[in-house]
């Protein structure tokens, strides 16, 4: 411990009395350390701002849409013609078992009064169980019931940003506002999502009962249609087979031959969510290593340093040995001053990495994200460069002999 | 046990490619503890080779050296620094202070190696720069201080291990005479009042005469080894 202490003691007066060259070898690992920093601040906000939207999304999510229409060669986006029915939805829960929730949808844009305000918006209608399959809970309010959706009931429940645009400080529950110009009865206000990753309000938004929806807002070509059927897993295991099992079912309630194409589509959005944050992974993988390889081209600075350290008190080092210092004393001496300078530079540079990424983020709104695993690293990381890199000057000084190092001029 | 050093046949031969040099030629002596001797000679004569192998520096190529009845033939590296560490205390012509460091410091450096405890250490290296007449001087560094304070320091230095020998390399040959004579009336304090065997190598015949012994090298060989007849006692200047 005394040696340690007395080692650790030597090693900052020789770093202080070389103050500029200490400075500047630091400056490598400095700028090393904060360059990891920065970007595994940025990889990892990104791959967080992912999972929020997949959290957001709803677990265990899967989306049945209807099948893509063709007229006179063209062929339209999924869900322009109507082939799924609320009887398929009734369908997928009752002979499906890994159903935990189906809801039926259909969707139209809305333009929405209340007073002298009004809000164009998308009206989503669907059963009560929308609200547990998208992942989306009530700040006020409740949900609607059975009775609600059996009785075409006209009542809906407002997203947070078109309940703040239309009724502001005002309570919206149990107001009345207009939809088509069919007043509505206020229910419930949904608890806020925020933006998306890629900048879409999730807030902006009102559901109706599916029926409602049906009957009331969008006539639709048939009755019973929906445009979408959300289905819910009970679990991540599940998807995969439910999602077999729902096509098999479809084909089989839609009459498909065995060579025709599906007149619907199965999407399972938790796996286009977590190939998007599979690319998020790599990304910040991809930035961590090439901020490490200039940590690593710091550690260099230190060895080149450290060498010329060596030879420039060859003379010190042959003193020591001469009163006593074995070659680990020295070692260890040369030692701890390579790695006072690499984890100095490592907390500057921890330090210096922060504070850049907080400017980084705030110019350009990119999604930052400090983990204490990523600093811990970081710190680690330039601990072990300076050992690494310090070794191998701190051995060539132990291994001088005394007697040409004292005559060293 | 016999005496404090014993040399038998010492040699020593320098390879440098295809030349060989016999820096000693087969020296046999004994030195007693309490001695203070002198070794002269012209350079060459191998005295310098002859204190390195003394001081565990260097290792004879035939011949054996015991101190204490050690022998460091076998020794490791490690093992013949501790050696240095506990028995052995340098002072060195050019004075060999660790600049930007305190008086005091340097001289408690053989005792970090020794790990001796830090409140101990600095008990011990006040205790040697007061031996050298330097209390007063610990927190002064060695550009702070004269040539003769300097080499006193080192002296502090060699000594505050309690070895048992000190080995002066021309400790006064970067010294004015004036400061030369006050070096010596240190070492024959030491020698004397605390019985500190001291072996000095020097080329200067009136700084030889402080010693009680004087032994010439020349080519490698002992020419001569008597008693210090005119055996002089410096004045003990700048006593406190």
């Amino acid at each position: 411990m005394t040696r340690l202490f007395a080692s650790l003691r030597i090693a900052l007066r020789a770093l202080v009395v070389n103050k500029m060259r200490s400075a500047l070898t630091m400056l490598g690992i400095i700028i090393g350390v904060s360059a990891v920093i920065a970007m595994i601040a940025v990889g990892s906000g990104a791959k967080a701002r992912i999972e929020e939207q997949i959290a957001s999304m709803g677990s265990n999510l899967l989306m049945v849409m209807s099948g893509s229409s063709v007229s006179g060669g063209f062929r339209f986006g999924a869900g322009t013609t109507p082939t799924l029915t609320v009887d398929d939805a009734k369908a997928i829960q009752t002979e499906i078992p890994g159903v935990k929730y189906v809801s039926g949808s259909v969707q139209g844009v809305a333009q929405i009064v209340y007073g002298n305000q009004n809000w164009s918006t998308v009206v989503t209608g669907a059963a009560p169980e929308i609200l547990e399959i998208r992942g989306w809970s009530l700040s006020s309010g409740r949900p609607f019931t059975q009775q609600e959706m059996d009785g075409t009931a006209k009542v809906c429940i407002l997203g947070k940003t078109v309940a703040e645009s239309l009724f502001g400080a005002i309570d919206p529950i149990g107001q009345v506002v207009r939809i088509r110009k069919i007043p509505f009865l206020v229910v419930g206000v949904l608890s806020p999502k925020g933006q998306t990753t890629w900048g879409q309000d999730q807030d902006d938004l009102v559901f109706v009962p599916l029926t409602t929806g049906q009957k009331r807002l969008f006539g639709m070509a048939f009755p019973g249609m929906v445009r979408t059927i959300s289905v819910q897993a009970l679990g991540p295991e599940q998807l995969k087979t439910v999602e077999i099992q729902i096509t098999d079912l479809l084909r089989q309630r839609h009459r498909i031959q065995p060579n025709q194409d599906n007149d619907f589509s199965v999407r399972n959005l938790t796996e286009v969510m977590s190939s998007a944050e599979q690319s998020a992974n790599v990304m910040s993988l991809l930035l961590g290593s090439i901020a490490s390889i200039s940590l690593i081209v710091g550690g260099i600075g230190i060895m080149n340093i450290m060498l010329v350290s060596v030879t420039e008190r060859t003379r010190e080092i042959g003193i020591r040995m001469a009163v006593g210092a074995k070659g680990r004393d020295i070692l260890l001496q040369f030692l701890i001053e390579s790695l006072v300078l690499s984890l100095a530079g490592g907390i500057l540079g921890i330090g210096i990495g922060m504070v850049g990424t907080v400017i980084l983020s705030s110019f350009t709104q990119w999604p930052t994200l400090f983990s204490t695993e990523a600093i811990l690293l970081a710190f680690l990381f330039s601990g072990s460069v300076g050992v690494f890199f310090g070794f191998y000057p701190a051995r060539k000084a132990s291994l001088l002999n005394p007697i040409d190092a004292l005559r060293y001029e | 046990m016999g005496s404090l050093i014993q040399v038998e046949d010492l040699t020593k031969v320098y390879r440098f490619g295809e030349v060989e040099v016999h820096a000693l030629r087969g020296v046999s002596l004994s030195i007693e503890r309490g001695e203070f001797v002198a070794i002269m000679g012209p350079s060459g004569s191998g005295k310098s080779t002859f204190m390195n192998i003394l001081g565990f520096l260097d290792q004879p190529t035939r011949g054996q050296y015991l101190l204490e009845g050690i022998n460091g033939e076998r020794l490791s590296r490690d093992e013949l620094a501790d050696i240095r560490n506990k028995k052995i205390g340098f002072v060195f012509q050019g004075f060999n202070l660790l600049a930007r460091t305190s008086a005091l410091e340097n001289v408690e450096l053989p005792l970090i190696y020794a790990r001796v405890s830090a409140s101990r250490r600095k008990e011990l290296a006040r205790d040697a720069l007061s031996k050298v007449r330097l209390a007063g001087r610990e927190h002064h560094q060695p550009s702070q201080l004269s040539g003769g304070e300097q080499q006193r320091v080192a002296i502090a230095r060699a000594l505050v291990n309690e070895p048992s020998i000190i080995l002066a390399d021309e400790p006064t040959g970067n010294l004015d005479s004036k400061t030369s004579v006050e070096i010596m009336g240190i070492f024959q304090h030491l020698n004397r009042d605390l019985g500190i065997t001291i072996i000095m190598i020097t080329h200067e015949p009136d700084i030889a005469l402080y010693a009680k012994r004087d032994i010439h090298f020349k080519d490698g060989v002992v020419v001569d080894d008597r008693e210090n007849p005119s055996h002089i006692s410096a004045l003990e200047e700048g006593q406190a």
